[in-house]
């Protein structure tokens, strides 16, 4: 159990490619922090950076305030989940688990009491004598949660560790991690390009893009309150509809909307668009063609262009009866905008 | 699969002719020859032969010279694999860690496969040979009393070495396509596992190449007890005292130098059973060797 503080930290390779810019973040005790972004983004860089396995730059990293930037791997305190779960295919369940350990000259009966205690937690007390490759998806990714559970590190670091998985393994799984992590109130950093993943793993979120971070909050702040227009289309599905104000928008925003004058760009919801209904002669409003619907279940997604032929998403209750080509009119509520200046940063309503 | 129904009953046959003519000429036709032979007895001025039955091999399997010779072939085949297995694997494991001229690296390790065995052996013999080689007069310069020519030990040291060398290149090849095949993910979750330098490789990197080490230990069997005639035969020539005619090379001594072609053919034929026994030991183990993941 520990703090991570990451200061000014940099990646540059030896091309000369920066691959992480510069990135500040200070995790608290026990808390399970999620870096999510697109592909290419150094989440993985960065992770792998606090892992070890890749150096620092320039900046630094400090564990439970101990500068790690030139300890090895091991010496960090620290047990990482792969994606490729990266079981030794050679060695049964208990000896994965107990590898370790015994690299640590931890005595023989330890050893065994943390691999039963780990092993009924993670239910794969069967399996501690068969061989990675005797297991499914599921159970192999349990063994490799018990390999970090067992070293009772100060951190654990999962890169990506669900992406191999089944979707409905996937949702049981992450239960499962959040369960755990809450219970040994280990400090954690997981990697993810899944935003459902890291809505619902994290204390807090990290986004990156490019290298930066782009914010860092809990789960409903940004979602409430992206930033920028990265992350308020990264967070949420479907993503947020973006529209430049302005004439030929397709929209129709009376003047008396009261919209700063630095705002360029609106940020709407799919789930704050209403059909609207009557005549909406100088309110706000925007004719819009279907042309898909998706339904999902409880809830469908419309897909519809507006005048200029931007495309629009919004969220309707189950089956709506819309038609594809079927003509209609949205409204919003103003106090449901986001609005964002030139650069993308969010402003003041 | 699909069958494929040629319309012409002869063309088939024609296509497939030149590899089955080049199997009899080169293989049906001697390996019945050698049989043959092996059951035959000839007078001592090559006249006549006589059939003498199972004779040739229950005189083989009774003379001491055979049982020698077996020996050595054991003795030199397990330190020849083992050597050049062991140089290679050193090499493979240091090429991993080459960072510039990875390519330049790998292909001068390459070299040593292209020359012939005898090339090979003639090197060998020029560089230790007592009266002139180099190296020769270096390793006496320092104590140590050399001559292959009369001492079978060194003498077979010599034709080990020799052998080996020849061989590590390939042995190379094969070590380094297997450790690229081990997941970096895996030496990374070691390290992070607190598993270093040595103890890293011995638990983690060793038994993964497993499957590699035994194909290998396999092949370099072969190698070293068919393919090493050229090299014997230059550098040593099967002596001093036979302390280095192995089972090959005892098979050309006795036929074509002694011409006792009865006792020749019998021992060839042993070696026929033997190379059948390691191919089907090879299909057996190696071809579905362990696969892991």
């Amino acid at each position: 159990m520990a703090t991570i503080e990451l200061k000014d930290v940099r990646k540059v390779y030896a091309g000369g490619v920066e691959a992480i810019k510069g990135v500040s973040l200070d995790i608290e005790d026990g808390e399970m922090i999620v870096l999510v972004g697109p592909s290419g983004c150094g989440k993985s860089t960065l992770l792998r950076m606090v892992a070890g396995l890749e150096s620092i730059s320039s900046g630094e990293v400090t564990i439970a305030g101990k500068r790690v930037n030139d300890l090895e791997p091991a010496e960090r305190d620290i047990a990482m989940v792969f994606q490729n779960y990266a079981l030794y295919p050679h060695m049964t369940v208990r000896q994965n688990l107990a590898y370790g350990l015994k690299n640590r000259n931890t005595s023989k009966d330890e050893i065994d009491r943390r691999i039963t205690e780990a092993a009924r937690a993670l239910e794969i007390e069967p399996f501690l004598e068969r061989k990675p490759r005797q297991l499914s998806g599921g159970q192999r990714q349990r063994v490799a949660m018990g390999r970090a559970i067992v070293r009772k590190p100060a951190a654990f670091l999962f890169d990506e560790p669900l992406s191999n998985l089944d979707a409905k393994l996937r949702v049981q799984m992450r239960v499962e991690i959040r369960r755990l992590q809450r219970s040994l109130a280990t400090t954690s950093i997981y990697v993810t390009h899944d935003q459902m993943e890291a809505m619902t793993l994290a204390d807090r979120l990290v986004v990156l893009n490019a290298g930066r971070i782009e914010q860092v909050g809990t789960p409903i702040e940004l979602y409430e309150k992206p930033a920028t227009t990265f992350v308020a289309t990264f967070i949420g599905s479907p993503s947020m509809n973006l529209m430049k104000l302005g004439n030929g928008s397709g929209w129709n925003i009376p003047a008396g909307a009261g919209l700063p004058p630095q705002a360029v760009t609106i940020g709407i919801r799919p789930e704050d668009l209403v059909i609207a209904s009557g005549d909406m002669a100088g309110q706000l409003a925007a004719e819009v063609q279907v042309v898909a619907v998706e339904l999902v279940g409880a809830e469908s997604y419309v897909h519809a262009t507006t005048a200029d032929g931007s495309p629009i998403v919004f969220r309707v209750a189950g089956r709506s009866g819309i038609q594809i080509g079927e003509k209609m009119t949205l409204t919003a509520d103003p106090s449901r905008f986001h609005l964002f200046d030139k650069d993308g940063k969010r402003t003041a309503a | 699969m699909q069958t494929v129904v040629f319309p012409n009953k002869i063309l088939p046959y024609f296509l497939v002719a030149p590899q089955i003519i080049l199997t009899v000429v080169f293989f049906f036709w001697p390996a019945s020859q050698a049989l043959y032979q092996s059951t035959m007895r000839e007078d001592p001025f090559g006249l006549q032969s006589a059939f003498v039955g199972l004779a040739n091999f229950s005189a083989i399997f009774a003379d001491q010279n055979y049982l020698h010779s077996l020996q050595v072939t054991v003795v030199f085949s397990l330190a020849t694999a083992l050597l050049s297995m062991g140089v290679a694997l050193l090499l493979a494991t240091a090429a991993d860690l080459v960072v510039r001229g990875k390519g330049f690296y790998r292909t001068m390790m390459i070299i040593p496969y292209a020359v012939a065995p005898a090339v090979a052996g003639m090197l060998w013999l020029f560089m230790f040979n007592p009266a002139m080689g180099t190296l020769a007069y270096l390793l006496r310069r320092n104590g140590i009393a050399w001559d292959p020519l009369l001492n079978g030990d060194q003498a077979m040291t010599l034709v080990v070495v020799a052998a080996a060398w020849k061989q590590i290149s390939y042995n190379f090849l094969f070590f380094v396509a297997g450790l690229q095949a081990i997941p970096k993910s895996l030496l990374e979750a070691a390290a992070i596992d607190g598993a270093r330098g040595m103890r890293r490789f011995w638990t983690i990197v060793f038994p993964l190449l497993a499957p590699t080490t035994f194909f290998l230990l396999v092949v370099n069997t072969v190698y070293a007890f068919f393919d090493t005639f050229g090299i014997i035969h230059a550098v040593t020539g099967g002596g001093p005292a036979k302390a280095t005619e192995t089972l090959v090379y005892k098979v050309y001594n006795d036929g074509f130098v002694n011409l006792n072609l009865g006792s020749s053919a019998a021992q060839s034929v042993v070696l026929m059973v033997i190379v059948i026994a390691l191919t089907a030991f090879q299909f057996r183990f190696v071809e579905r060797r362990v696969h892991y993941g």
